[in-house]
């Protein structure tokens, strides 16, 4: 996928897309084709971002909305990856929790919503629980597929050589389930930050997804869309940067496997 | 035997963790973790025949009719987008920006448009739910084996044939991905549309439990909640098998042979 963005000048028509998007939300409501209390027009939407850029509330909500974020992404990959390479280097734990690991995954973590209102109310908690609670299950299952994936052959040369048990994790286990836990990694980041998101729209926790929320209550359209499309870059840049991040530390890994499509 | 020894194995901790639960919630004073015993009570009395009539059948629906017109726009505009390479140049950051908005920061926005009927809750399923598709259509078209594709044109398959015996086929796995993708987006959209602004609805209704301080109904939505992803889920996967049962078939050979 990367050879076909490589050739030509890939950004060009991709900008032009991009204008084009831009151009086309100005001129809706300019021609009446839309209201404009509905989809304000571009220039608009701008100066309501360079309005909230300026103020206090907005860096504070997004600072609020990414510190949930990362303490709840660096919990669930943390514990995903321990669980993972526990679980899926034991046989038998492996055999008794698949059925379990089936059943909770798919639970919709909005589910938790009700319960976490109940435990936390509105504070950073709430939104920590159903962060944790969906990016855990993505890291767990990548971190599973990785161990299953180790070369049995590899497994087998390091005991006859005597590795201890902690330098078969090192030495074998780790290195092939690595690019399985950074493709959890990437999965649980965006997952992450969507739940942020909701959290704070749906339960009213402080951040981005709240001032979403008071923009709508008040009727500050404009607003409303200035933040949406914050988050929107938000959710961009954190593609970016977990896919930029992957490719540069596994680079010397890249050939082992092919990517993997989620 | 093996049978046996694979069912225990997969029944066991289920077992284990349900008793657990119900014994050590057994003697529970706690408000907001009432005995399982209770919850299970309050299940089967709150969801009764004309409760799910009421409140789950609408979900499902609104979820389904989403899904559908989702999958059908993803794949319809996926296809052309894939195909015409001037296009899809054009598109993608717009694509990849539309993808990165969580989903439902998209509820205000169609409230605006649509009210807070079911129209609304639709809307939104389709909006969330098409991204993921589109975007993997889109991949899965693209990744179409050249050879594939000029040999069915030596062989003059063209227009609608081409389509559905050669490109569709071909992108039918990660088609698939995307809509596995979706389908999870879509079970949260419906939730959350229905905590928005709603009368009805599951989504509705376990936040209703909730600000009523009904602790053991709510209880038993959230568990009725996750009987339904994973019943989805499920079903969802089993159609994929089915309707992909060639795709496994070939992986498995190309795994043995490599």
């Amino acid at each position: 996928m990367t050879s076909a963005r490589r050739g030509g000048n890939p950004a060009r028509p991709g900008l032009a897309g991009l204008a084009g998007l831009l151009l086309i939300v100005e001129l809706l409501p300019r021609l009446r084709l839309v209201n404009d209390r509905f989809l304000p027009p571009t220039s608009r939407i701008a100066a309501a971002l360079a309005d909230e850029v300026s103020t206090s509330t907005f860096w504070h909500s997004l600072g609020e909305t990414l510190y949930a974020w990362a303490i709840g992404l660096v919990v669930a990959v943390v514990a995903g990856v321990l669980a993972g390479l526990v679980i899926g280097s034991v046989p038998l734990l492996r055999a008794l929790t698949a059925s379990t690991v089936e059943f909770l995954r798919p639970i919709p973590s909005v589910a938790l919503i009700p319960l976490a209102v109940l435990l936390y109310g509105t504070q950073l908690g709430s939104t920590l629980l159903l962060v944790c609670y969906a990016a855990f299950w993505q890291v767990l299952v990548q971190v599973l597929y990785g161990v299953a994936d180790v070369d049995p052959v590899a497994e087998e040369t390091a005991r006859s050589f005597r590795f201890s048990a902690w330098g078969r994790v090192r030495h074998v286990l780790w290195p092939t389930a690595l690019p399985y836990v950074f493709t959890g990694f990437r999965l649980a980041a965006s997952v992450a930050l969507v739940l942020t998101v909701t959290a704070e729209l749906v339960i009213g926790a402080p951040g981005l997804g709240k001032e979403i929320a008071t923009a709508q209550n008040s009727d500050a359209v404009a607003t409303m869309y200035a933040l949406i499309v914050v988050t929107g870059a938000l959710g961009v840049v954190i593609n970016l940067l977990t896919r930029t991040g992957e490719r540069r530390l596994l680079a010397w890994h890249q050939s082992v496997r092919g990517e993997v499509t989620v | 035997m093996d049978v046996l020894k694979k069912i225990g194995s997969a029944v066991a901790l289920p077992v284990l963790l349900f008793a657990g639960w119900f014994l050590l919630s057994d003697g529970s004073a706690s408000f907001y973790a009432p005995p399982l015993r209770q919850i299970l009570t309050a299940f089967a009395d709150t969801w009764q025949p004309e409760r799910l009539r009421a409140d789950v059948a609408p979900s499902l629906l609104r979820l389904l009719a989403g899904f559908l017109v989702a999958a059908l726009i993803g794949v319809g505009l996926g296809v052309a987008v894939g195909l015409n390479r001037r296009l899809r140049a054009v598109l993608e950051p717009v694509l990849e920006f539309f993808r990165a908005i969580p989903p439902p920061v998209l509820v205000p926005v169609i409230m605006l448009f649509a009210g807070i009927g079911d129209g609304m809750k639709v809307i939104v399923i389709v909006f969330g739910c098409v991204w993921p598709i589109l975007l993997n259509t889109v991949e899965g078209v693209r990744a179409v084996d050249s050879v594939v594709l000029d040999t069915a044109r030596a062989y003059g398959v063209t227009g609608p044939a081409r389509l559905t015996r050669v490109i569709l086929p071909s992108a039918s796995p990660q088609i698939a991905a995307g809509l596995r993708q979706a389908l999870s987006i879509a079970i949260i959209l419906m939730v959350i549309s229905e905590m928005f602004a709603s009368s009805n609805g599951l989504g509705f209704a376990v936040v209703q439990f909730q600000r009523s301080f009904a602790i053991p109904e709510m209880w038993s939505g959230i568990i009725l909640l996750g009987l339904l992803g994973f019943a989805l889920s499920l079903v969802f996967r089993l159609a994929e098998r089915w309707a992909l049962r060639w795709y496994e078939g070939l992986r498995a050979t190309r795994r043995r042979a490599g």
